[in-house]
């Protein structure tokens, strides 16, 4: 058969991409700016299409508007986890909200993730969450000698923790959490979601290890079951529910 | 020349100590497993004292009185006490934990926390245990049927 283009109308131009007005209200803070150690709101208007995400806005700002502005992005397409921010008050990725789903009516606000301190603009210190993520040995560990092939694993016993696989350490669950914002000292959503991860693995050996790392006044124990790291997980991941799973496991080991 | 030290700015956001242990997790399990109980209890007391018989009307010193003089009701009475009281004391606990951010703060609402839990569990138990539903020299209108034929 002889291919042939495909008739689909008139050729679509960008021009044709729905445009649209869209405030975008950004909390600033340049310790080494004019105004010091005071954070503050800065307005952009911006003309945006259709298509385009809070990244792409911040991308006009920084590129069109104000080469200041100072937030963190690698892949754009929500796997490398590093532009976790607080839009419209709820912990989001920049590059995977959709302008078209805000209200766009209103300017649309974006924060820092709470609880970390900022350094610049939208850039957080990510220390004290990695900390908490390397407590929990985030690492295969056996003993014995090395099998020549791969470790065997059945489909079901990957089943058990396939959810927990999927983070991508952007700390927008750790950052929602009310209780790590009160003192920063407890683990963190994500260090037990990674911690799960290996607890559940049929191939580790140090699950007993990390249950007790995590059996601690600041571990699993502090969770009250808010669901605000469920909600804010740009993975889907079910995470309260992995927590209680590590809960029960302690539990279980304990009685 | 030596380096001078500077202390990293994130030094108090780092975890201060670990604190392993079983204590929470007890904690955690008692709170379901009384909870539970606390139910049945306190439902069983709204009913015996409220709605049974002549209901709230009947509530006076010698209706108390009268269940007191049976040692079921006090032992009954005396487990709600304990259990309703360690649950709401921890209950607070959790709270001062979550929202009090210095540890002064913490320090202070938790000593105040405790000695009320201590004076009202002490002053409790001591009256179930040393109640009497007869006091001598007491207006006899006001005391419960059984005590005239003492
Ligand atoms: S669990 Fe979800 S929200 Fe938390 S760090 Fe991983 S990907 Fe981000
Ligand atoms: S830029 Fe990589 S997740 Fe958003």
């Amino acid at each position: 058969m002889t291919a042939t283009i495909e008739q689909t109308g008139p050729a679509t131009s960008v021009g044709e991409v729905p445009t649209f007005e869209v405030t975008l209200r950004v909390r600033r803070f340049l310790p080494e700016g004019p105004r010091g150690d005071e954070s503050y709101w800065d307005d952009h208007v911006l003309t945006m299409h259709g298509t385009d995400r809070v990244l792409d806005a911040l991308h006009k700002i920084k590129w069109e508007q104000d080469g200041s502005l100072t937030f963190r992005r690698s892949c754009a397409h929500g796997i490398c986890g590093s532009d976790a921010m607080r839009i419209n008050g709820r912990n989001r990725l920049a590059c995977k909200t959709l302008l078209k789903d805000l209200d766009i009516r209103k300017p649309i606000t974006v924060e820092p993730i709470k609880g970390l301190p900022v350094i610049k603009d939208l850039v957080v210190d990510m220390e004290p969450f990695f900390a908490s993520y390397r407590e929990i040995m985030p690492f295969l560990v056996t003993s014995g000698n090395q099998p020549s092939a791969e470790r065997i694993q059945s489909p079901e016993q990957r089943a058990v923790y396939d959810d927990t696989t999927k983070c991508i350490l952007c700390a927008a669950c750790t950052s929602s959490c009310p209780v790590f914002w009160t003192d920063g000292q407890y683990f963190g959503p994500a260090a037990i979601v990674n911690a799960h991860r290996f607890i559940f693995d049929s191939r580790d050996e140090a699950a007993t290890q990390r249950l007790e790392i995590l059996n601690d006044k600041e571990g699993v124990w502090r969770c009250r079951t808010t669901f605000n790291c469920t909600e804010a997980c740009p993975r889907g991941i079910e995470i309260t529910k992995a927590i209680a799973e590590v809960k029960r496991a302690m539990i279980t080991r304990a009685f | 020349m030596s380096t001078p030290v500077i202390t990293a700015p994130r030094s108090p956001y780092a975890r201060r100590k670990t604190t392993r242990g079983n204590f929470e997790l007890y904690g955690w399990v008692f709170m379901r497993i009384s909870g539970v109980v606390l139910v049945a209890l306190i439902f069983t007391h709204l009913f015996v004292n409220l709605l049974a018989g002549e209901g709230i009307n009947a509530i006076d010193f010698a209706f108390v009185a009268g269940k007191w003089a049976s040692l079921p009701w006090r032992i009954v009475d005396l487990i709600m006490l304990w259990l309703a009281m360690m649950h709401g004391t921890n209950g607070v606990r959790t709270i001062i934990n979550d929202y009090a951010e210095k540890d002064r703060t913490r320090g202070i609402l938790k000593v105040l926390l405790y000695s009320a839990f201590v004076i009202v569990v002490v002053t409790g138990t001591l009256v179930i245990f040393t109640f009497d539903p007869c006091p001598a020299g007491a207006d006899p209108a006001l005391l419960a049927d059984f005590c005239k034929q003492l």
